[in-house]
């Protein structure tokens, strides 16, 4: 790619022939977080202080302190965020190669299996019937889950009952198969977490995180606008903050696609 | 029988509404010791060591053997109502709106004779109770209460003027997520709240109790994270001006020491919770809450706040939690300074360990949630300031006033118990 070419693209952005879409949840203290039994530490919420509002603090500006954990809000997995990917080069938000923080998403349309069944799991089957209308899913690619998940409310979104979350997810062999047959950057959802709500009593438990994370991939979650994307074409762009040995971060989510 | 008060009309928006006035509230360093008896709901007066003569007004010496050993001492409240007076005009802006405003003079079957604010059901001739009161501006003062109950004497105006009774009154239940919080809204229902709101965080996560919370007739859920400053902010702006009660029952409860168990991330969230949290409480509702201590029957009285009897002594099994609570406790202090003006009570409510989760491996005795509502409805019916629920906070308290010391090695040498 020349130089006129990235010029050319920066055009096309500004012109909206390149439209990009937010896939970003806005930060507010109301927005669920992951939950975990009360004797773990926890992911702290989004906070905001006030700090001035054109007011005796600061006449002329408005400003704010906040607070959160790095998985609050829409936020992105390092693969030292779990246990199996500890020991990878380059596996904190800081030490990641920004090259991979660019990257063509494929979009997995979930979402009418997911209205009907809470638990839908994705699997390999799934993915293979994906492709046999969609291509082959090209290696260095994000796979994003549509499940529509983000256009529920608190409750029914967070889906707590009394054995856990119910929410849908990746089986573990498809993640397994997705990393090592299909060389996947990363996977993305809507939910709370890469995992299905009941992922911690699956073999090995919490597998989106356990296999990503241990061949160094990434994960997105908490996103929203999926049902804009299309089925291939859309490229990520998903930065996180340069986090001292930082396990993940939240960040804005850009998506780019071609305008029809 | 006094008059039953009845369900105060919706106020008319052309009227301004009443400025809070106080009584005269000086007293003496000596007299304070009548203050910290009714703050406590106790009818103590000074007893002279020497010559066993019960002495009122305070003094600084005996009048009878001019001893200066004066220690105040619980003593019988009885007496006989010996004349009456009814004052109809009064310089004092508060009894001058007031006025016709009932006195009387008692012969105490303790000794002395006192001069006392009478219950409309005290009559001249007859047997009274004598109790110690704490009045709008926060100072001791001897009222005559008739002998037996009688009905509604609880509406009585002066004496109402002296409680926080939650009759009629709208009251805020910080968090309602827990057992404490929906035993006090069903304790308030009880109690004759016209509204009670009922905060709850993080809707999004269903809670145990959520159903029988909700079917408590006078309960509104109100969204409240007392972590969250806009969460408060928007409460305030939605129910400030028509919140008369408020009773935080936050809690946060977690074992560990200073060095050992316990991490700074769950410290910083005690303190949130349990600081921050009343500060934030306090700003976005304390100054309505002053502004309307005279708004009529239901007038703003009281907050009402819920702390571990550990926020007096340490307990370092639960060191952490202590300091929060301690915390807790100064800024409620600061709270009541700042909210007298206006007539408003804050009621601290000390307590050991409850009979819920986090207590899970206390051994007994606890004090059950219901308990403890029980005793905040009583506490703001009779107007109290101190408050101590149970054997654990009871025998806290006692240690605590005999030999501080012993009570701190006492307690760093107990384990989880």
């Amino acid at each position: 790619m020349s130089a006129t070419d990235l010029l050319s693209f920066a055009r096309s952005v500004a012109s909206g022939a390149i439209r990009v879409v937010d896939l970003t949840q806005t930060l507010t203290p109301d927005f669920p977080i992951i939950v975990l039994p009360p004797e773990f530490g926890q992911c702290a919420p989004f906070r905001m202080e006030e700090i001035s509002r054109y007011d005796g603090r600061g006449p002329s500006w408005y400003w704010n302190n906040f607070s959160m954990g790095e998985h609050t809000g829409t936020h992105f997995d390092a693969p030292i965020h779990w246990v199996s990917g500890r020991d990878l080069p380059d596996n904190a938000v800081d030490s990641i190669p920004p090259h991979n923080f660019i990257a063509p998403a494929c979009v997995l349309d979930c979402s009418k299996e997911s209205a009907t069944d809470a638990d839908f799991v994705l699997t390999i089957p799934f993915v293979e019937a994906w492709e046999a209308r969609h291509g082959r899913i090209e290696a260095g690619s994000w796979l994003l889950l549509r499940t529509d998940w983000s256009k529920r409310d608190g409750r029914s979104y967070a889906n707590l009952q009394n054995d856990g979350a119910h929410t849908p997810g990746p089986e573990p062999e498809v993640v397994k198969w997705l990393v090592e047959e299909r060389d996947i950057l990363g996977f993305g959802t809507e939910t709370i977490g890469t995992d299905a709500g009941q992922a911690q009593h699956f073999n090995p438990p919490f597998p989106a995180h356990f296999y990503m994370h241990g061949k160094g991939r990434y994960g997105l979650q908490c996103l929203t606008n999926l049902d804009q994307l299309p089925p291939t074409g859309a490229v990520i762009v998903a930065a996180p903050l340069k986090i001292k040995q930082g396990s993940g971060s939240p960040l804005r989510v850009l998506a780019l696609i071609e305008s029809k | 029988m006094s008059t039953p008060l009845q369900r105060p009309p919706r106020k008319n928006p052309l009227k301004r509404t009443r400025q809070p006035l106080l009584p005269p509230g000086a007293r003496s360093r000596t007299a304070h010791g009548l203050t910290a008896a009714a703050a406590q709901g106790r009818f103590a007066l000074q007893v002279c060591t020497d010559c066993q003569t019960v002495i009122y007004p305070p003094r600084e010496a005996c009048p009878a053997c001019l001893s200066l050993r004066l220690p105040f001492r619980d003593v019988d409240s009885g007496g006989m109502l010996v004349s009456e007076t009814a004052v109809r005009v009064s310089p004092e802006p508060y009894f001058r709106e007031r006025v016709p405003w009932r006195v009387g003079l008692i012969k105490l079957d303790a000794g002395p004779v006192a001069v006392a604010h009478l219950h409309g059901d005290a009559r001249e001739g007859a047997r009274v109770r004598l109790a110690l009161q704490l009045d709008r501006s926060g100072a001791a003062v001897m009222l005559a209460l008739p002998d037996k109950d009688t009905p509604n004497m609880a509406d009585d105006s002066i004496l109402r003027e002296m409680t926080a009774d939650p009759k009629f009154r709208r009251v805020l239940i910080t968090d309602g997520r827990g057992a404490v919080g929906q035993a006090m809204a069903k304790a308030c229902a009880d109690a004759g709240a016209s509204t009670v709101f009922v905060g709850v965080a993080d809707p999004w996560k269903p809670f145990a109790g959520e159903d029988a919370l909700k079917a408590i007739a006078p309960v509104e859920i109100v969204p409240l994270d007392l972590t969250d400053s806009d969460s408060v902010l928007e409460l305030a702006a939605q129910d400030a001006g028509r919140v008369d009660i408020v009773i935080n029952t936050a809690e946060y409860v977690r074992p560990g020491g200073i060095l050992d168990g316990q991490t700074l991330i769950r410290a910083r969230e005690a303190m949130e919770l349990r600081y921050l949290g009343l500060m934030r409480l306090a700003q976005a509702l304390g100054p309505a809450l002053r502004a309307r201590g005279a708004d009529g029957v239901n007038s703003a009285a009281a907050i009402v706040n819920l702390m571990s009897v550990h926020a007096l002594a340490s307990w370092p099994a639960y060191g952490a939690f202590s300091a929060a609570e301690a915390a807790c406790l100064s800024a409620s202090q600061t709270l009541r300074a700042e909210l007298r003006p206006g007539g408003v009570k804050v009621i601290n409510v000390f307590a050991g360990p409850l009979d819920t989760e986090w207590y899970q491996t206390v051994p007994p005795p606890k004090v059950a949630p219901s308990a403890l509502a029980r005793a905040v409805v009583g506490a703001l019916k009779r107007g109290l300031e101190d408050v101590f629920v149970g054997d654990v906070a009871q025998d806290i308290r006692a240690r605590l006033a005999v030999n501080p010391k012993a009570l701190e090695r006492e307690l760093g040498e107990e384990g989880d118990s």
